[in-house]
This record gives C-alpha cells, sequence and structure tokens, in this order.
C-alpha cells in the first residue's frame, strides 16, 4: 500500500506547500520505462488479441513504440513530470504507425500537458491530469465507455485512483484489468474490430488490455505489486 | 473570392494504410488534372514500405507541397485519420494553414487538385473535396 500520499483533502491542486507531491520526473521515466518491459513481456498476447479482431500488429506496433521511448529516456530525462509524459507521447505518435500511436500518443501529451511545469506533482494531480488525457482520447477517437477500446480500461482505473484521492494505485491496477477483461463480451463500435460487427463478442480487446499493462506499469513504478490492496478483482485473472 | 493572387497553390497530401494507394492516387490525380507538377503527395504507409500510418511521412509530404497557400491534407481511415488530427492538435508540426479535408480519398483527391491546380485558395479546394461526397454512382 502506498500511503504515501498526504494531502487529506486528495484534492492535490493548489494544495499546502510540498504537501503529497511525491511524483518527479523520475518516478514517469520509471513508469515509461516499467511500461516498455511489459509491453515487451506480453507483445505476442496483444498480437494475438489483434489477430482475432484487428489487424494482428498491436504488439509489435506498441512495442516498437514504448522501445523508443525507453531509448529516448536512457539518453535523457526531461527535468519535469509533465515535459517526460509530453517527449513520450510524441515518441509513440511517430514510431507506433497504428492508430494506437495517436492515442496512446494524445493521452500521454495531454496527461503531461495537464500536469504543467512542476517539479513534482502529488498522486491526485496525476489522477485530475490522468482524466484530462483520457478525456482528449475519448474525443480524438469519438469512442465513449462500452464500445471495447482502450477506454474501458482507462476509464475504471481513474476512477479508482480519483476516488482513492491519488492514493491508491493497486486498485487502479486492478479496475483496468478487470475493466479489460470485462470487454470480452462486448461489440466493438469504434476501429477496424467494428467491421466485425457480432463477431467481435468473444474476444478480450487488445486496446483495453494493453491500456491495462500502462496502469499496471504506473502502480509498479509506484511501488504497488499486483493484487496488493487491490480492494477487488485481484484474484480473478484470466 | 476564390482564386489565389500568385502562382502559389494549395498543397494536397494524400494519407493512406498503403503507399501505393497514396502515390497511385496522387499520380492519378495529377493526371486527370493534366500537370506534370501538381502539387499532390502521397504520404502512405510506414517508412519500410509495410502498411500503416507515418508520422514523418506525412509531415515531410507536407512540406514538400506547401509552397505558402495552405496545405489539404486527405486521409483514408482509422489511424490515418487519427494520427493526422492528432499532428494538427500539435500545432506547430504541419505548414499553416493546414487543414483536414473530410472527403472520399480518390474521388476528393482528384476534386482537390484540380481545384488547386485551376488557382483555387484552400477554402475552395476543400470544398470541392468535400463535395465529392455528393457523387452518386447509382
Amino acid at each position: 500500500m502506498s500511503g504515501k500520499v498526504t494531502n487529506d483533502s486528495g484534492a492535490g491542486a493548489g494544495g499546502e506547500g510540498d504537501g503529497g507531491r511525491e511524483l518527479d520526473a523520475a518516478f514517469f521515466a520509471r513508469w515509461m520505462t516499467e511500461a516498455a518491459d511489459a509491453i515487451g513481456r506480453e507483445a505476442d498476447r496483444l498480437t494475438k488479441l489483434d489477430s482475432a479482431i484487428g489487424d494482428a500488429d498491436h504488439g509489435g506496433n506498441m512495442r516498437r513504440g514504448f522501445d523508443a521511448v525507453r531509448q529516448e529516456l536512457a539518453e535523457d530525462v526531461p527535468a519535469t513530470p509533465g515535459a517526460v509524459l509530453m517527449s513520450s507521447g510524441r515518441k509513440l505518435v511517430s514510431t507506433v504507425g497504428g492508430a494506437s500511436g495517436p492515442l496512446y500518443g494524445t493521452l500521454l501529451r495531454r496527461t503531461g500537458k495537464a500536469l504543467g511545469d512542476a517539479e513534482r506533482v502529488s498522486g491526485a494531480e496525476l489522477a485530475s491530469a490522468l482524466r484530462t488525457g483520457i478525456e482528449a482520447v475519448a474525443q480524438l477517437s469519438g469512442a465513449a465507455a462500452g464500445d471495447k477500446t482502450m477506454l474501458d480500461a482507462l476509464l475504471p482505473a481513474v476512477d479508482a485512483l480519483e476516488d482513492s484521492g491519488g492514493t491508491n494505485f493497486a486498485k487502479a491496477r486492478a479496475a483496468a484489468e478487470r475493466g479489460a477483461e470485462e470487454t470480452t463480451p462486448l461489440q466493438a463500435r469504434k476501429g477496424r474490430a467494428s467491421y466485425l460487427g457480432e463477431r467481435s463478442v468473444g474476444h478480450q480487446d487488445p486496446g483495453a488490455t494493453s491500456a491495462a499493462l500502462l496502469v499496471a506499469a504506473l502502480a509498479a513504478a509506484h511501488g504497488d505489486s499486483a493484487g496488493e490492496d487491490a480492494g477487488f478483482g485481484a484474484d480473478e485473472g484470466e | 473570392m476564390t482564386q489565389q493572387q500568385d502562382s502559389r497553390r494549395v498543397g494536397i497530401v494524400l494519407v493512406s494504410h498503403s503507399r501505393q494507394v497514396a502515390d497511385g492516387v496522387a499520380a492519378m490525380a495529377a493526371g486527370l488534372a493534366g500537370v506534370a507538377d501538381a502539387p499532390v503527395a502521397g504520404a502512405g504507409g510506414l517508412p519500410d514500405g509495410s502498411l500503416g500510418t507515418s508520422e514523418e511521412r506525412i509531415t515531410e509530404a507536407a512540406r514538400r507541397v506547401d509552397s505558402g497557400a495552405g496545405v489539404a491534407l486527405l486521409a483514408d481511415l482509422g489511424s490515418a485519420v487519427l494520427t493526422v488530427k492528432t499532428l494538427l492538435a500539435e500545432g506547430d508540426v504541419l505548414p499553416e494553414p493546414t487543414r483536414l479535408v473530410d472527403a472520399p480519398l480518390v474521388e476528393g483527391a482528384v476534386a482537390a487538385v484540380v481545384t488547386s491546380v485551376g488557382g483555387g485558395d484552400l477554402d475552395a479546394v476543400a470544398a470541392a473535396a468535400e463535395e465529392a461526397y455528393t457523387y452518386r454512382k447509382v
């Protein structure tokens, strides 16, 4: 359990002094590196899911993008959390090559922009910025909850993070994983999978799955291992 | 007023998942416009030639066709559209002004290039391309 964020209001933004602002640029670089590791480990699974309802390129595309992010961060970590996410998002847009490039790129860039130029941010501020980034993804894609997309993992994750005042990253992780699993019975309404109509039912969405990996990487960067104080769903693995 | 005041012409970039589609439609539109040096470029596929959308190829093509009168982007679907929208949202990557035109790729490209070569401005090029949706075949 994290418990390190001390903002009693949980609101974060405009909080007093440095209270609770524990997340620095190194933390965000660690998040991106953890994400690159997870995507690398799970790339074959993502591609397998994408071969069921998509064009079988999600794992390779995501690995190419996050490998480039990892390499860039290995050379130089920007000074602020916002700058780390903005440069990582920019890298994804330029390297992924599929729809997940602009979608994840927009998620990270808008989240980073919302964090501004603070050198350290609180968990609550991160939750609020993530909400902004997720809303930008929804606007770009025209997708909503229940459309069998990455939003079905991201929205419950940010809900859980906000509900805990930005403290419970493990709960966000569990919510994202459960959200990804719950895309299985849904019918796709966006992207290539939507052409399949009812035949998209019965397959877990690859975008929601990679989004859950991104949230899991965030929890890992925060030091919250899987299942720890997840609140629910931690033992519901496939 | 829809005529450009000088020799600058609106640039047109065709964004497709496929390099062959983008370059083929660009050649077809230039051919139908009857101009060898029509300001149209394809931005299709990934740099290695495989299917996908390349931000680098889009920005490079946009700079190549830009002569100061603006650039119209036409895209096929999915990641091509999302990548263009993302680049436009960045604000500082593409020439100014650049616009994503809501048009069918092939028919819209022909209408856009013919209009540009004829001296139309960015509004006229965009309107001609969008009007291609109204061309019924049956």
